[in-house]
């Protein structure tokens, strides 16, 4: 194998190491708070049709990644709302945003006269970063920011301390005085805002197009990257990069002629949720999730 | 506060449920104003188009048909406090695996029952391992069954280009057999006798669930696993049975749609008469309660808007994926258990406006 081969595979792996690692760094948060929230998938889904409408509106990529956070952001509140205060039940509502994602954004490409398929123009797109062995997207760095940045709030900030004491103990972080909803439905909005930003990334960066089944899944890969992570930020990282690599060699072998005639393409494209499972079921055991993951608090 | 009559508090899931689709017919219409459709046309045509006819009531429940039985697999396991949501990847084994058996050419009366048989097992084979991942290491079952519903799509996809091809058309899966066909109930609608089979399932079902051991047991570790466990009742059979039954219902809707719709009796590259069907099922279980005969209502209500949706689409030429935007929305409705509280207080509060 050629030099080039593995420069391109690494590239890719970083590529779709992003809205993996966006999502599951939302959901830790979330996760973390107290919430569990499956309707990542249709968060990704709404911010990429967000934020390419936003980049051909203003003609600016980061007015599309601005407008895909922006509506993550909304439907992270709707899902916060009915999750805290309004006591609904979070794996219900999960359902319906992905349903109701599924919906729209398949309305609105038909609306746009372009069924299935949405084309972004490239000089909205995200400019990559050209590194002379191949051109890099601004979002790898930042993504690996964030998860830093996540993970000190997360561990090292009076702010993280309040949205661990919520997920861990609500009634007794109510007792401390701290605002267990209010925590919760910031947790909520951070999450969409990150699951947004990873959809619009979709779009306007990584395939300059929207199509309704552009997440293909990752919104649940990401779920299963916060099993693996054990809510750490940083191992979602590591998490997101193995799963990128097996997205990258799967495209890759799916091109390189000598391996697509030996094994079918629909095998390759099974890797990335074959490794899914197996590493999750290899990580569960050693993890530990707080106690009050999935339940609304009430106050008595 | 408002205080509903009693007659109400006794009705409260249906009410709920029906409270649910009024909000999302009401927020639809809004969308559709929003994008410059007329809603009350829109709504009169998706009627009409639903329920105007014999012809469309028998459409209508060709399309609840095979959302009755995946919508069972996901309330079996929500009886038994699991979050399945793998009917979709389980409904393409079964209807492949029914496929299949075209190619073994038996004899008239045993092909179609073993077409069903194989559908049945190949759902339960693409739903143990789920269970298993449960059982042994504690992977939650949202996670699994996504991972093994996209498996399957490219299982799928694989099958129907390379081991079951048609022949002459390589789009497409090679035709079920004449015989192992199910019998069409009118002779031009696409209603076959595959509702019979759906309803005798809800029957079973039913039955299982409140008039046996296995079913009392399977619910009591869904409402308390803890009591459960320590009124002696395994956990892990539950598990593993829940997982098992609903597997065998999703095969048997890949069976009942691939050999009870006409035209083709294969199932087409790109799997689209089967895909979202899994789906849906979820949405039909949550509306209809999760208690059989609430899904049956359910299922000829999504049944109706997937029928009705096709005419709207024609008529004032509203996107039939409006439909699927309502449909969410009514799921948002539904996880919300104070909407009904909510609405009597702005009722109450829009009287005392006046």
């Amino acid at each position: 194998m050629e030099l080039t081969h593995l420069w391109g595979i690494l590239f890719i792996s970083l590529h779709a190491m992003v809205p993996i690692t966006l999502a599951a760094i939302g959901e830790t948060i979330e996760e973390s708070a107290g919430l569990f929230n499956i309707g990542l998938e249709g968060i990704l889904l709404f911010g990429a049709l967000a934020g390419a409408l936003g980049a051909q509106a203003s003609g600016s990529a980061l007015v599309g990644l601005l407008t895909g956070m922006g509506v993550g952001a909304l439907i992270g509140l709707v899902f916060g709302t009915i999750s805290t205060s309004l006591r609904g039940s979070q794996l219900i509502s999960g359902v319906g945003i992905n349903l109701l994602a599924l919906g729209f954004v398949a309305l609105m490409l038909s609306v746009m006269g372009a069924p299935g398929f949405h084309s972004v123009a490239r000089e909205v797109q995200v400019p990559l970063i050209p590194l002379g062995v191949g051109n890099l997207s601004p979002l790898v760095p930042i993504t690996v920011a964030i998860a830093i940045g996540v993970w000190w709030l997360l561990r090292r900030t009076q702010l993280g301390i309040w949205i661990r004491a919520v997920g861990e103990n609500p009634a007794a972080a109510d007792v401390a005085g701290i605002r267990v909803n209010r925590v919760r439905l910031g947790a909520a909005v951070a999450a969409g805002v990150l699951a947004g930003l990873a959809g619009a990334y979709l779009s306007i960066d990584w395939f300059g197009a929207v199509t309704k089944e552009i997440t293909a899944g990752r919104g649940f890969i990401a779920l299963a990257i916060v099993v693996f992570s054990g809510l750490n930020p940083l191992l979602a990282l590591l998490g997101g990069f193995i799963f990128g690599f097996f997205d990258g060699l799967a495209t890759w072998v799916a091109t390189y002629p000598g391996i697509k005639d030996i094994i079918p393409w629909q095998f390759v494209a099974m890797m990335p949720y074959v490794v899914t499972l197996a590493v999750v079921a290899g990580m569960i055991g050693r993890v530990r999730f707080p106690s009050a993951l999935g339940v609304p608090y009430l106050r008595e | 506060m408002s205080s509903p009559s009693s007659w109400i508090r006794n009705l409260t899931p249906i009410t709920e449920s029906l409270l649910a689709g009024v909000v999302g017919l009401v927020i639809g219409a809004f969308i559709m104003l929003a994008f410059g459709y007329n809603p009350l046309a829109a709504y009169r045509s998706l009627f009409v188009g639903s329920v105007g006819s014999v012809y469309s009531w028998a459409e209508l429940f060709a399309n609840a048909t095979p959302l009755i039985l995946t919508a069972l697999t996901f309330a079996i396991a929500m009886r038994g406090g699991l979050f399945n949501i793998g009917a979709e990847g389980q409904l393409y084994m079964g209807a492949l695996a029914a496929v299949s058996v075209s190619l073994l050419h038996l004899p008239a009366p045993f092909n179609w029952i073993v077409a069903i048989l194989a559908a049945m097992v190949a759902g339960m084979i693409w739903s143990l391992p789920v269970a298993l991942l449960k059982l042994g290491r504690g992977v939650h079952e949202v996670i699994s069954t996504i991972m093994f519903n996209w498996i399957a799509h490219f299982f799928a996809f694989y099958l129907i280009a390379n081991v079951l091809t048609d022949p002459q058309r390589g789009e497409r899966t090679i035709a079920v057999s004449e015989s192992a066909r199910l019998t069409r109930v009118f002779p031009d609608a696409t209603l076959s006798s595959g509702l019979f089979i759906s309803l005798v399932t809800v029957g079973v079902i039913f039955f299982l669930l409140w008039r046996t051991s296995t079913g009392f047991e399977i619910r009591s570790v869904g409402y308390n696993p803890h009591a459960s466990h320590y009124a002696g009742i395994s956990i892990r059979k539950q598990v593993l049975r829940v997982f098992l039954i609903g597997g065998a219902i999703a095969g048997l809707a890949g069976a009942i749609v691939v050999m009870g719709r006409p035209p083709y009796y294969a199932v087409l590259s790109g799997l689209p008469q089967l895909v979202n069907l899994g789906f849906d099922g979820i949405g039909v279980a949550m509306i209809g309660r999760n208690h059989p005969i609430g899904i049956v209502f359910a299922a000829i209500f999504f049944g109706g808007l997937m029928t009705g949706g096709r005419i709207m689409q024609f008529d004032p030429g509203v996107p039939f994926e409006l439909v699927r935007v309502i449909q969410g929305i009514i799921i948002l409705a539904l996880a919300i258990p104070e909407l009904r509280r909510l609405f009597f207080l702005a009722r109450e509060r829009l009287a005392g406006r006046k």
